[in-house]
Parts: structure tokens; sequence; C-alpha cells
């Protein structure tokens, strides 16, 4: 039977997947197992797609969320045996996926949309809003730089708005003073919202900026782009300058603004909690849908989430709330509290407790 | 008098400039296959360098975690290796037979032509353009949902132009004197294909194979589409649990801020060269094994 031979090689191969089925013994692929069945018979049939077990407990959504989210998930299974899973799509795509009812809990770096709020209605998605840390924007120079000590928000709309797309290339022309050299620009990418956010707080008009700077999806490469580049300028999330300390230099943002906070400031765990880093401080959050929380390990998960977020929060390098912000959310959460505090944007300058505090 | 000068002098000539030329042709070759081995065995040497302290057996059997040292490797792993054997079994029946019945049997028609232009064209199309057909042919119309089973399928049309290509090209090297001796022996055309065409072509679909499932096993953006997952603490029991895979998990560690995750990249890398390594040394082996039979 010759013929069979054409396929043993697809079905070695796949037995040799179909040996790691019990992974916990043989994960790797170095033993050749040559019995090819459960992979074969698993084929074979391909069973109806029905959601495996109900004690899944399924989130997607922004990769800004995503540590904290992976934190709490990692901790809450050491004592719920519900599996968490969560998918990186962006804020946009875990919405999307949220409004069509395919996940328990969306993470969001930034307030749900209007748009994305008439989908979940058209499908009758409720949703509990959850605020669960603070993102600080981090401004950064490389470390040779030696005169941007400090940058006010007009300075940096002047800088970043669309209008200045080709005109303002310059360091003097940000600030009379700076050095007659060329400004190079580094930001994320527009589809993520560390850039909506930004372009909101200082351009005044969200997704709205100049077009000629280099972009990347991956904080890292920014990281790299500045800290190479002595006439560089760039924005990302502040974890990502701690991590960089030695190459990169921090700097102060003054929001005019005298009462909170006079003159420049520059962003830490404390400045951007008590809302004197402004305006690039930024709360983030988890969506809750209001049917899943029927489910009782769901329940028990957003509770643990916002019971250990102060701790684990800290743990990887983002910025809690106050402690008392935890529990405007928690008793917000228990009072099934449905909608969004945002109305449909980021708000600029507002902290978590004030829009709370506000039920 | 020495023996050279008795030869005339232009045959000497010719020979020399002979004798140069392949020596240049010599180095040429040689020079085009060390650049790129060397380019291989830096990249190689800087994830091993990078990552290899953190290679452990606990990196492979471990679940992602918050801490950079206890994370691991696992679900990817695993993920991966039963995307490969489902594309595998996917891909390699229906590709070949598309082959066996563009070459074999069908006819030189105009639309035989415009089949074949098309399966090159499909060859080139972005991968993530597959990522969305599949989102919309397997997740939502036939509700396979963001399973296993829709990430293999996926990646099997990806793969799919590539094995009919080559598999095509594995039929058409078996000499048409060999088919129709076997004509003329009273055997039917399966038979024929059976018993005559195949074996010889076996090994050069299986090195098809190899191609296809190769780039499948590197593939992030059309599995990110149909929706794998980033973070998830238990193997799939099933063509219809969710998965990740080795890139998605390599991509998300280097995005990290913490040098720490980094290093869990590099030795991620490490493990997906390593499976694909393996991978395709059992198909080599095979292949030669049947190259063997065959002759």
């Amino acid at each position: 039977m010759r013929i069979q031979r054409i396929f043993v090689g697809a079905l070695l191969i796949s037995g040799i997947s179909a040996c790691s089925k019990n992974a916990a013994d043989a994960p790797g692929a170095s033993s050749a197992n040559e019995a090819p069945a459960p992979a074969d018979t698993a084929a074979a049939k391909p069973a109806a797609p029905a959601a495996p077990a109900a004690t899944v407990i399924a989130l997607d959504g922004s990769s800004t969320v995503f540590p904290i989210t992976e934190a709490v998930a990692e901790e809450f299974q050491k004592t719920n045996s519900a599996k968490v899973t969560i998918g990186v799509s962006g804020t946009g795509g875990g919405f999307k996926k949220f409004c069509a009812g395919e996940i328990a809990i969306a993470d969001a770096s930034r307030p749900i949309k209007p748009s994305e709020a008439d989908a979940c209605k058209a499908k009758g998605i409720e949703y509990i809003e959850l605020p669960i840390a603070y993102d600080g924007l981090a401004v950064v120079v490389n470390a040779k730089n030696t005169w941007a000590k400090s940058l006010t928000v007009d300075e940096l709309k002047r800088l970043w708005e669309p209008a200045a797309q080709g005109k303002i290339t310059k360091w003097t022309q940000v600030r009379t003073g700076f050095p007659d050299k060329e400004v190079h620009l580094f930001g994320p990418g527009v589809d993520s919202g560390t850039y909506d956010y930004f372009t909101k707080a200082i351009v005044g008009e969200e997704h709205k900026s100049r077009g000629d700077y280099t972009s990347s999806e991956d904080d890292n490469v920014l990281v790299q782009g500045v800290a190479h580049d002595p006439n560089a300028l760039g924005f990302f999330g502040l974890a990502y300058f701690e991590e960089n300390k030695d190459t990169l230099k921090l700097v102060p943002i003054d929001d005019g603004v005298d009462t909170n906070g006079k003159g420049p400031i520059a962003p830490s765990g404390e400045t951007v909690a008590n809302g004197t880093y402004q305006p690039l401080a930024r709360p983030i959050f988890i969506y809750v849908s209001k049917v899943a929380i029927a489910r009782p390990e769901v329940n028990a998960f957003v509770e643990y989430y916002l019971k250990n977020s102060e701790k684990l929060v800290k743990e990887v390098r983002y910025v809690p709330l106050p402690a008392h912000a935890y529990e405007l959310a928690m008793a917000r959460y228990k009072k099934g509290v449905t909608g969004s505090l945002f109305n449909g944007g980021s708000q600029v300058g507002v902290t978590v407790e004030a829009l709370l505090a506000r039920e | 008098m020495s023996g050279a000068q008795l030869s005339s002098p232009t045959t000497a000539t010719t020979r020399r400039r002979g004798l140069y030329s392949e020596r240049a042709f010599y180095a040429l070759a040689l020079l085009s296959i060390i650049l790129p081995l060397a380019m291989l065995a830096i990249m190689l040497l800087g994830v091993l360098k990078n990552g290899g302290a953190r290679l452990s057996w606990d990196f492979i059997t471990s679940y992602p975690s918050r801490k950079a040292d206890h994370a691991g490797i696992l679900p990817g792993l695993v993920g991966s290796l039963y995307l490969m054997g489902l594309t595998a079994l996917i891909a390699l029946p229906l590709g070949v037979g598309a082959a066996i019945y563009l070459e074999e049997y069908g006819k030189q028609s105009r639309m035989s032509r415009l089949i074949e232009v098309n399966i090159a064209n499909l060859a080139g199309v972005p991968s993530i353009v597959y990522g969305l057909l599949g989102l919309g042919l397997f997740v939502r119309i036939l509700h396979f949902g963001r399973s296993l089973l829709a990430g293999a399928s996926t990646l099997a049309l990806l793969v799919l132009p590539m094995v009919v290509l080559v598999s095509r090209e594995a039929l058409r090297t078996v000499p048409r004197g060999l088919r129709e001796a076997a004509f003329a022996l009273g055997a039917t055309q399966w038979q024929t294909i059976r018993q005559v065409v195949l074996p010889i072509a076996y090994p050069g679909i299986l090195t098809g194979a190899i191609l296809a499932l190769s780039r499948a096993i590197g593939e992030t953006a059309p599995l990110v589409v149909i929706g794998a997952l980033t973070y998830i603490t238990f193997v799939p029991d099933g063509v219809d649990a969710p998965f990740t895979a080795l890139p998605i998990q390599i991509f998300n560690w280097v995005s990290r801020p913490q040098k720490a995750f980094i290093v869990d990249a590099a030795a991620g890398i490490v493990v997906l060269v390593l499976t694909m390594l393996i991978l395709n040394g059992v198909a080599i082996y095979l292949r030669n094994r049947l190259q063997k039979r065959a002759s």
C-alpha cells in the first residue's frame, strides 16, 4: 500500500504533536512517538465548536493593560480552579469581541467610544466600567540632551500638532534658546490607545497629529530610537523609561495650571497618582459584562482583581489608584452601575476618585 | 626541455583560463553558501548568548508568568506543535491531491491555466489576508470558533499554494516513459499514479511539505487575527480548544519593558528554531528512507 506512505510524513509530524498532548510529561518535540492516533482521530471528527467548559474566563483587549491582567490571572488561578485566558488584540479589537458577547471582560487603555457603546447596546450587552490603575506617559529625550530640561504643554503641542508637519523641524523653533539642531520625533503607532490619549491631551483633538514622526507598535523600538539619537524626543509608557534610565532622560511637563502643582512636574508613581503629573497620566480600565458576572467564577475574578490591584499593579510597574478609589470602584461594581463615566472620550485632568465620587 | 613546453601554448592558456574561471566560480559558490550560513550562525549565537541561560526544562514546561524568571513557554510550544500537525493533516492531502489532479488528470484547457495562474498568485498573498479570510470563513461562517482547528485551517490555506506548486514540480520530474511503460503493461491511470509516479515524486513532495510547514510555524499575524490568545495556562485538549503559539508568546515578551522578558524572548526563539529543526529533521529522515526504497 504505497499510497499510504504519502501520508506517513503528515501523520508522523502530527504524531509528534499528538504525543505532546499529555504535555506535563512530554512537551518537547524530541521524542518521535510514532503513534499518530490522537491528532488523527481528533481531526477526523472536527467536533462542534462548543465553548470549552464554562470555567474559562475569557479576556481580551489592550496590550497596555495586559501585564496587570496577566498578574491578576496568575495569582487568581492559584486559589480558584477557573481558567483565565487573555488575548491581546488592542483596546478596539477587545471591545469588538466584548460587544459580540465573545468575552467576559475587556481590557481597555481608554474609555469606551460611543460607536463601541452602540455596538454593545445593539447586542444587549451591558457593562460595568472599572478603573484599575494609572498609566503615566513619559516624554523622553536622549541622555546627551542638555537643553530640554522641561517642556510646556504648549511647546509639545507646537511640536506635535498636524500643522507642525514639515515646519517645526528644529529644536530652536520649540523654544528660543534651544539649539539650532534638528528635532527627531518618536511615538507609538496611530492604532494605539497611547497615541489617542497623547493627541487628546497635547494636541487637543484625539487621533490628530503630525504624520512625519517615527512610529512603532513596539515601545522597545522607540526606546532604542531615542537612546541612539541625541536630537530625539519621544513618548511612551512610563515603565519603558524606568527600565532604560541610563540611556534616556525624562522631560518634566508644565501644564500651565497651578492648581494641580506649579511648574514642570516629572512623572513618577507619586505625581501620576496624586494628579499633579498632568495631562499625561490616564486611567486604564477593565469592562465587565453584566451577563458574565452571573457566573460565580467571573464574579470571583473581578472581586479578586479589585482587591489585589494595588499590590499587583505596582509589581508590574504601573501606578495603582489610591486605596480609596479601589473601594469606590468595588462599590460601583457591587451596585452594578452600568455605562461609562466618560461619555465617550478621555477626560484630561480628572482623577478617577473624583469621577467615581460623583456617583 | 620540460614537458610543459611540448604542449601548444594556446591550449595551455585556454586550460589555465579555464582553471581560473573554474576557481573563480568555485569561490563564488562557496561564498554564497558561507554568507547565509554565517548570518544564520550569528543570529543563532546572538539568541543563544541572550537566552541560553534561561533555557531549561522548567522554561519548556512552565506557563507564562508576570515574573520573567518564572515564565515558561509550554502553551506556546504545545500550541505550535498542534498547529503544525493539524496544518499538515489538512494541507498535505489537499495540496497533493490538487497537484495530482492538475498534473495527471487535468487537461490543458483555458480553465486549468487560469487555475494555475491563480495558485501562483495565491502564494504571494500577504499572510494577514489569509488571517482575515480565516476569521470570516472558519471562525464565523463555519463556527469553528477561535480554536486550534480554525488556526490550523487558516495556516493550511496559507501554505496550500506552496504545497500544490512544489508537488506539481515533483510530479513533473517523473519521466513520461515510466508512465507509458505502466500503461503498456495494462495499468490503469490510478494504478500508474499510485505505484509508479508517486513513489518517485514523493521525496520532492516532502521537500515542499517541509518548506510549507516551516513557513507556517513562524506565522503570527493570521493567528492573531483569528483570535489566538496571549496568556493561557492550559494546553489544548482538543481541536476546538483556545490556543496560543510560539511566535505570539515571543512577540509579547519582546515588547515588554523589562529586560528580563527580552531574555525570555531570546530563549523562546531558541525553542522555536529547535522545534523547527527537529520537525524538519524527521521529515528529511523520512524522505531519505523513502528515496532509498523508491530507487
